[in-house]
């Protein structure tokens, strides 16, 4: 772990080792069987696994079931508005760089009330995580239709079922330049969302990761036939890609990818008659946006000098 | 046919020796079609007026699109400059010389009463020989609707004139006219240069000597053909001046407030402050973030507050209205920001480039719950500059959200004021991410003040989730109503902690007396000229200026109860007592009277009108003088 952190009181002596519990929050309120708590598990397992220094770590959130993950975390938290963590997130990193970033938040959150912000910070490419929770429905809320959820699954808001086809939010987000980092991975294969969320870590820019996670109280029935059969779910295997030996035993349906290939990324998450987990799209010299903007900082005397300038350029 | 005078056919001999009129002010008005540059003749002429040592006050007419139908009254863009021996803190009442480059424009401030009956008009005259019928008819229809007045018109060449230099007279009239100005006032050239190097500062020397040239044509131009001079005694000041509008002096608050984030989406009249910080931020380590939109905007803001110096917004009232929710936030999480409300004409999308005061109301209301802040609102371009430093000090202090309010009247105003003195102290501290405390909570509050040490990321052993749910002290998600009620308490006491600190405000004017008029933002200097006025026609009218909206400056009361009436003059609409349905019931006020009705229990009364520019002195005084006769 780099600590870049050039403040004041930053230069203490750290030779702290941290476990998976020093992250730990207050115990979750999610329901039984929800997939967040696997979640959770395993952003606790990456941050020691990375130890990250948990008051340099950020875990910014929206409004939903899901958002409630910061309050979980033993890390600083930022519980925003529906739809809006990222330009939060934007904001925290541009005004302080030496953090450690993760944004979570819900398909509704993140593909609806959230979109226009979605399709910036892709392209934006500021150097964090994005995590999006999907379990296809609003979950918070009791059970409405939300852009993710499959089309003829009822809801209270559409009880003959979604009258449209399920929005792709690995397209979307595919589509969008400057687009540096997107991965599918699931909350019910553990050995395969570790992994992602270390590569997505350890990626430079903003790394996109839709996690479907399986929620037991409105849509039961959702993911079961990919939790139960392995082998209908198709594991985007490369050496470039997620690489996770464990998982590749027990998931033999394989399907090898280049994350550099983009053409070939649009085209496979395109196809959802499958569920593919893996690195669609990988590409780190893409430009960053808080690089791009970071500029040195300046001393007192120094922007004393600048603004007396400016006043004497309007002196009378 | 045409009867006025100095008409090209027969050109006027020139004169042995112009009659030279003294007098303490004027007032000017440049009238063109958008796009042919009438503002930079007369921000520049306002500019060079003030490095004189004359008072000055200038006041833009915008169109709402780029480039609107040319020879249309709508098209009229343009600025008025008042321009005095001593300070000008308003833009006066009627223009009494004009230079107009199309009688359409020209008829447009005509018919908005905006010209004095007796104003002398250079107007260009190629439009009167036009070789397009239709327009020589709109001409001659025109100059029969301004014979009503007693203008006396000055035919002006400035085409031909122009074409003598360059070969599109619509880029070259406007340093033409600059010099037909320059001449008439008697404006230093050298200073005159210099106002043209610094608006062509990002272009090439040769754009800067041709429009050098040009000056110096209308300058010759005035000489030989204009009959009269106008002197407006310049005393050059004893202390240091500069000369600026509201935006670029909200900006560069911002930076003497030692601020390292605006955040901003474009919107009118607010985007300029953003031009400038562009220009300048990076310099002195400050980011100007475009948004993707006016929530993400203030979303950036919040975000980079919370983990570092408190940042700035700045925005327009859709833009507010926007903002909302996300305001809401930083209220229940404390985060301290700062946000610029440039007001324009509401609601919706409203004037998007004339003055109003109407946000004062949303900004205090518009979010669901209880979500107390402080809102200040400066009154001269001066205040502008130094509202920002404090802007940012209460925001860190309290932590808590500042509204600034300005408007459209100030942002693009020009107007000398004494030079800051920037000062290390105004500047934001270094920050201190020393380990926190042991037991150190996120929202420690003194319990009765509110107040509570913010704790920042990076802080070791203070971490926290901050989040718009009802919390405690630890920030811990609560829905207790005892912690409820708590946290309300709490945000909210902080403002009375604040106006614990505040000077009840001046009363200008005797401090007893018949009719009290409390004004706030920009309309300081129109109000106090027309009560100036009144007192000087022996009545009793003082005059009282807000600038703490919330907390209100205390002592209200106590003011009110010491003159016989007491009303607001507002730019903001509010139902007249005697209109059709409205009843002492119906009657909806002006918004700052009705916070104050409310505040003070004097039955405060109001004048407010919404005419799309800043209010006159002179209808002012007439309606100080209705209200006394009542």
């Amino acid at each position: 772990m780099h600590n870049t952190c050039s403040f004041l009181g930053c230069g203490y002596d750290d030779d702290r080792e941290f476990a998976t519990e020093d992250y730990e929050g207050p115990v979750a309120r999610w329901c039984a069987g929800c997939g967040d708590h696997a979640i959770l598990f395993a952003a606790q397992r990456l941050l020691a696994a990375e130890q990250l220094a948990p008051e340099q770590t950020m875990f910014v959130s929206g409004i939903g079931c899901s958002s409630r993950f910061p309050h979980y975390m033993k890390t600083y938290g930022f519980h925003g508005i529906h739809g809006r963590a990222l330009p939060l997130a934007t904001g925290i990193k541009l005004h302080r760089p030496d953090l450690k970033v993760f944004v979570v938040m819900g398909d509704g959150d993140f593909c609806s009330i959230g979109a226009a912000h979605w399709v910036h910070a892709i392209r934006y490419n500021t150097d964090m995580v994005a995590l999006l929770l999907d379990n296809n429905i609003y979950g918070l809320t009791k059970n409405q239709t939300s852009p993710t959820t499959p089309q003829g699954l009822p809801s209270n808001t559409q009880p003959e079922g979604g009258y449209l086809p399920a929005l792709n939010p690995l397209s979307v987000t595919l589509g969008v330049t400057n687009a540096s980092f997107v991965a599918q991975t699931a909350d019910w294969v553990p050995g395969h969302l570790f992994a992602t969320l270390q590569a997505a870590y350890r990626h430079k820019g903003l790394a996109f990761v839709r996690i479907l996670q399986r929620c037991p109280v409105w849509v039961p029935a959702l993911f079961q036939d990919a939790v139960q059969n392995p082998d209908h779910t198709q594991l985007l295997v490369h050496e470039q890609g997620i690489v996770a030996p464990d998982v590749e035993q027990v998931y033999k349906n394989h399907h090898p990818h280049d994350p550099t290939d983009l053409d070939a990324a649009r085209r496979i998450a395109e196809d959802t008659t499958t569920v593919r987990l893996g690195l669609f799209y990988r590409n780190e010299a893409l430009a960053c946006y808080d690089d791009v903007r970071r500029v040195p900082a300046r001393t007192a005397d120094e922007r004393i000098a600048v603004l007396n300038a400016e006043l004497d350029r309007h002196a009378v | 046919m045409n009867t006025h005078e100095a008409s090209p056919a027969a050109p006027r001999k020139k004169a042995a020796a112009p009659v030279v009129t003294r007098v303490g002010e004027h007032t000017v008005e440049v009238v063109s079609d958008s796009g042919e540059g009438a503002q930079k003749c007369g921000q520049g002429f306002g500019a060079i007026s003030a490095r004189m040592g004359n008072g000055a006050w200038t006041v833009e007419i915008i169109p709402a699109e780029i480039q609107p139908p040319a020879r249309t009254p709508g098209s009229t863009s343009g600025v008025r400059i008042r321009i005095g021996e001593g300070p000008v803190t308003n833009w006066g009442d009627a223009a009494q010389l004009v230079v107009a480059f199309n009688e359409q424009v020209l008829l447009s401030r005509h018919r908005l009463n905006a010209l004095a009956d007796d104003a002398v008009i250079l107007i260009e005259d190629m439009w009167a020989t036009h070789e397009d019928p239709a327009i020589v008819q709109a001409w001659n229809t025109a100059m029969e609707e301004l014979k009503t007045r007693s203008y006396r018109f000055i035919h002006v060449p400035m085409e031909e004139q122009c074409l003598t230099l360059v070969d599109n007279a619509r880029r070259g009239k406007n340093m033409f006219a600059l010099g037909l100005l320059a001449c008439i006032y008697g404006r230093d050239l050298e200073k005159t240069k210099e106002e043209i190097a610094k608006q062509f500062r990002k272009k090439s020397a040769d754009v800067y000597e041709r429009n050098v040239k040009l000056l110096e044509l209308g300058i010759a131009w005035a000489e030989e053909n204009i009959d009269f001079r106008i002197d407006v005694p310049a005393t050059p000041p004893a202390s240091d001046m500069v000369v600026m509008n509201g935006n670029l002096a909200i900006g560069m608050g911002a930076i003497a407030a030692g601020m390292e984030l605006c955040a901003m989406y474009p919107i009118t009249p607010a985007s300029s402050v953003s031009h400038y910080l562009s220009e300048v931020f990076e310099r002195v380590g400050g980011t100007v973030h475009q948004a993707e939109d006016e929530i993400a905007a203030v979303g950036v803001a919040i975000g980079a507050s919370y983990a570092g110096k408190v940042a700035l917004t700045v925005t327009s009232g859709p833009g507010i209205a926007l903002k909302t929710e996300f305001i809401g936030l930083a209220i229940m999480t404390e985060t301290p920001l700062v946000v610029v409300d440039v007001q324009r004409g509401g609601p919706s999308t409203g004037l998007p480039t004339k003055v109003e005061q109407s946000d004062l109301l949303a900004v205090l209301y518009s979010q669901p719950g209880d979500a107390p802040k402080v809102v200040i609102a400066p009154a001269t371009i001066e205040d502008c500059f130094h509202c920002m430093i404090t802007a940012r000090r209460i925001a860190e202090a309290l932590r808590c959200v500042v509204f600034v309010l300005t408007d459209a009247n100030l942002a693009t105003g020009v107007t000398p004021f004494a030079r800051p003195r920037p000062d290390a102290k105004w500047l934001a501290p270094p920050l201190d991410l020393s380990p926190v405390p042991e037991g150190s909570l996120p929202y420690q509050w003194d319990p009765e003040r509110g107040l509570s040490q913010r704790i920042l990321p990076g802080q070791r052993d203070g971490m926290f989730t901050a989040t718009g749910l009802a919390h405690d002290e630890a920030s811990k998600v609560t829905y207790d109503p005892i912690v409820n009620q708590r946290g309300n308490a709490m945000r909210s006491r902080k403002l009375a902690v604040l106006q614990q600190t505040l000077k009840p405000p001046v009363v200008v004017g005797g401090d007893r007396g018949d009719l009290l008029v409390v004004g706030w933002g920009s309309t300081k200097g129109a109000i106090e000229e027309a009560a100036e006025r009144a007192r000087a026609e022996k009545l009793k009218v003082s005059t009282l200026h807000l600038t703490f909206l919330s907390p209100l400056e205390p002592g209200l009361k106590e003011i009110f109860k010491r003159f016989r009436k007491v009303m607001t003059v507002e730019i903001n609409y509010s139902d007249e007592a005697d209109a059709p349905f409205i009843t002492e019931e119906s009657r909806r006020y002006g918004q700052l009277c009705w916070m104050l009705r409310a505040h003070t229990l004097v039955d405060v009364d109001c004048w407010t009108r919404v005419p799309g520019e800043p209010l006159r002195p002179g209808r002012i005084l007439e309606v100080l003088k209705e209200r006394l006769g009542d």
